[in-house]
């Protein structure tokens, strides 16, 4: 399977959902969005198991639902489904339930494909058991098995990690991904989690309220959220309001609680900055560096450095949350040894400094509007 | 004791129950998976048996199977024997009046399998009458094990009904609840008693091993 499109528009209750995805071998699209905003109803509607209601679903080109009167239904569009809950079939053996998409099969072909499709899942070592004696992540990997072994044209995961336990969720979210690259087809997988989602995706949707926010390559959609919404659910430690001062088309001045913050522009030259315009000022708690002020007192220093004091030092694992008051509330994380260096604690003041393409813009308002 | 009676009876209930399974999978299955929602109607309708007394039921068989009947004159025609007052006639009204003893243990038996499996099934490439026979029924195997006995039970005993359409023919219509009436309104006390004892012990022994089966049957299923 090279280079198809799946087109949607899924309509269904409160979800109107709209998106056209390149199908790339190997490529990985995520679903993101919170619990609740209608990523699996998108999902189940591809599927076939839902319908959409005057919407549509095309897969290169063939109308899948044109939520009228066609759908195609689930047997018919070829494609494997991952369930949250596994939905092994428990009277069936581990073999059986990986065959059972395969009954057109001679029985020499059926165990060469079974057989196949449990290696590529990492799930040899459950051969010859009963469902009912796998562990969850166990389950998870014969229930990838099963729908890789009829070989869909698309692979569709409903939040497939999220019944497991930690450590075996992040063991497997790691393999998840080599063994879909693995598989070579491509694969829509729902996630409300910010790491599963950058672990996995070439390319994110975010579902928020059952719309689509943005859609792009992670790195993109997680550091230049296009969207408030979107901002928050990416997990941008930082997001405060300002109001552009300035703007030569590459770098922005923007006022926030009084400074001054020096953004690199990547809005399209269609519609750049322009003095006056709300924003929504992200900083990522990572892109925040803390530093002792000088002993003279002076921090003044070319760009995106400001003087704060800390409001609050939390550890989380191996980093330490500073919130600190610049003018407006900023975020650090520090290591444990930073935070011992600069011996902070609640009232310290100190330096931050931010690099200019860590700030990152969100319009709100344009100006004049 | 009437063994001739008890003959006729367990036959009776044989055929019945192997008709009635026959038809109740897949009317089951359609009540129980089919989007649309008029079957309701369908549904009442198979119901019927339990509420009408056994007489209107028994009287309504017996008016289309007689000859006069439409399904009865064409019977008649086809094969030349009448169906009133015959072993088929009577199976016929059996397998109507234990519908619902088929039906609706199957149909909570496939209401009970997780939609989940259904749409797992369906995904993976199986048509409904393949996830049917491939998923439903053996997850459903107390279901279809409480359906047959239910039936085969409830056949064993239907007295109104064998009345109005079948008679009283010796080795052809008269089972067991007609020996044991005939016993009773000629004041044969004694034949009747022991008919009635044997009925009431193989009634017992079957309803026991069917709990019993189904007791064991669930809790197979606990982790589904």
């Amino acid at each position: 399977m090279t280079g198809g499109t799946l087109d949607v528009h899924v309509r269904r209750h409160s979800v109107d959902a709209r998106f056209t995805l390149p199908l790339r071998e190997k490529a990985i699209t995520v679903l993101f969005g919170p619990s609740g905003s209608g990523k699996t109803t998108i999902l189940r509607c591809i599927a076939g198991l839902d319908r959409t209601d005057r919407g549509h679903v095309a897969m290169n080109g063939v109308t899948w639902d044109d939520g009228r009167r066609k759908h195609t239904p689930s047997r018919h569009r070829h494609v494997g489904y991952l369930f949250q809950d596994h939905a092994l079939f428990p009277h069936l053996t581990v073999e059986a339930n990986v065959a059972y998409g395969l009954p057109r099969l001679s029985r020499e072909q059926q165990r060469h494909r079974v057989h196949a499709a449990l290696a590529a899942a990492d799930a040899l070592s459950c051969v010859g058991r009963s469902v009912s004696q796998l562990s969850g992540g166990e389950a998870q990997r014969v229930a990838l098995a099963r729908a890789l072994a009829s070989e869909p044209g698309l692979l569709l995961l409903d939040e497939p990690l999220s019944a497991l336990d930690a450590p075996t969720r992040s063991r497997l979210r790691t393999e998840l991904r080599r063994m879909l690259e693995r598989s070579r087809i491509p694969a829509i997988i729902v996630t409300h989690d910010r790491e599963e989602a950058l672990a996995l995706a070439d390319q994110v949707v975010v579902v928020i309220d059952g719309t689509v926010r943005q859609v792009g390559p992670p790195a993109e959609v997680f550091d230049r959220p296009t969207h408030a919404d979107v901002a928050r659910i990416v997990g941008i430690e930082t997001a405060t309001p300002g109001v552009v001062a300035d703007s030569d088309g590459e770098l922005v001045q923007v006022a926030v609680g009084g400074l001054r913050l020096t953004a690199v522009s990547t809005v399209q030259p269609a519609e750049p900055h322009r003095p006056g315009d709300q924003v929504l000022v992200c900083i990522r708690a990572e892109d925040v560096a803390l530093e002792l002020p000088e002993r003279d007192g002076s921090h003044r220093s070319p760009r995106n450095q400001l003087a704060g004091r800390v409001t609050g030092v939390t550890a989380e694992g191996a980093l330490v949350r500073v919130d600190l008051d610049a003018g407006f509330r900023l975020t650090a994380y520090i290591t444990r040894p930073a935070l011992e260096e600069l011996d902070l604690s609640i009232g310290s003041v100190v330096v931050a400094s931010i690099k200019s393409p860590a700030v990152h813009l969100i319009t709100r308002y344009t100006a004049g509007e | 004791m009437d063994w001739q009676a008890i003959g006729v009876s367990v036959r009776l209930a044989l055929a019945t129950t192997a008709i009635l399974l026959v038809i109740a999978v897949p009317l089951a299955g359609w009540l129980a998976f089919t989007r649309r929602r008029w079957p309701v109607l369908v549904e009442a309708v198979v119901a019927l048996p339990l509420v009408l007394p056994p007489t209107v039921l028994g009287y309504y068989v017996l008016v289309a199977l007689g000859t006069r009947g439409p399904f009865g004159k064409w019977w008649q025609e086809a094969t030349g024997s009448t169906l009133a007052f015959s072993f088929t006639g009577l199976l016929i009204a059996s397998v109507l009046y234990s519908l619902p003893f088929a039906v609706q243990p199957l149909l909570a038996a496939f209401q009970g399998v997780p939609r989940r499996l259904l749409e797992a099934s369906d995904v993976l490439g199986r048509g409904p009458a393949g996830t049917l026979v491939k998923v439903v029924l053996p997850l459903s195997r107390a279901g279809l094990a409480t359906a047959a006995v239910l039936t085969f039970a409830h056949t064993i005993g239907e007295f109104g009904v064998v009345l109005m359409v079948g008679g009283n023919i010796p080795g052809e219509t008269r089972t067991v609840s007609i020996s044991v009436y005939d016993s009773v309104q000629a004041f044969d006390y004694g034949a009747a008693g022991r008919t009635s004892a044997v009925l009431l012990v193989f009634s017992l022994v079957v309803l026991t091993a069917t709990y019993s089966l189904q007791r064991r049957g669930t809790r197979n299923w606990v982790r589904v």
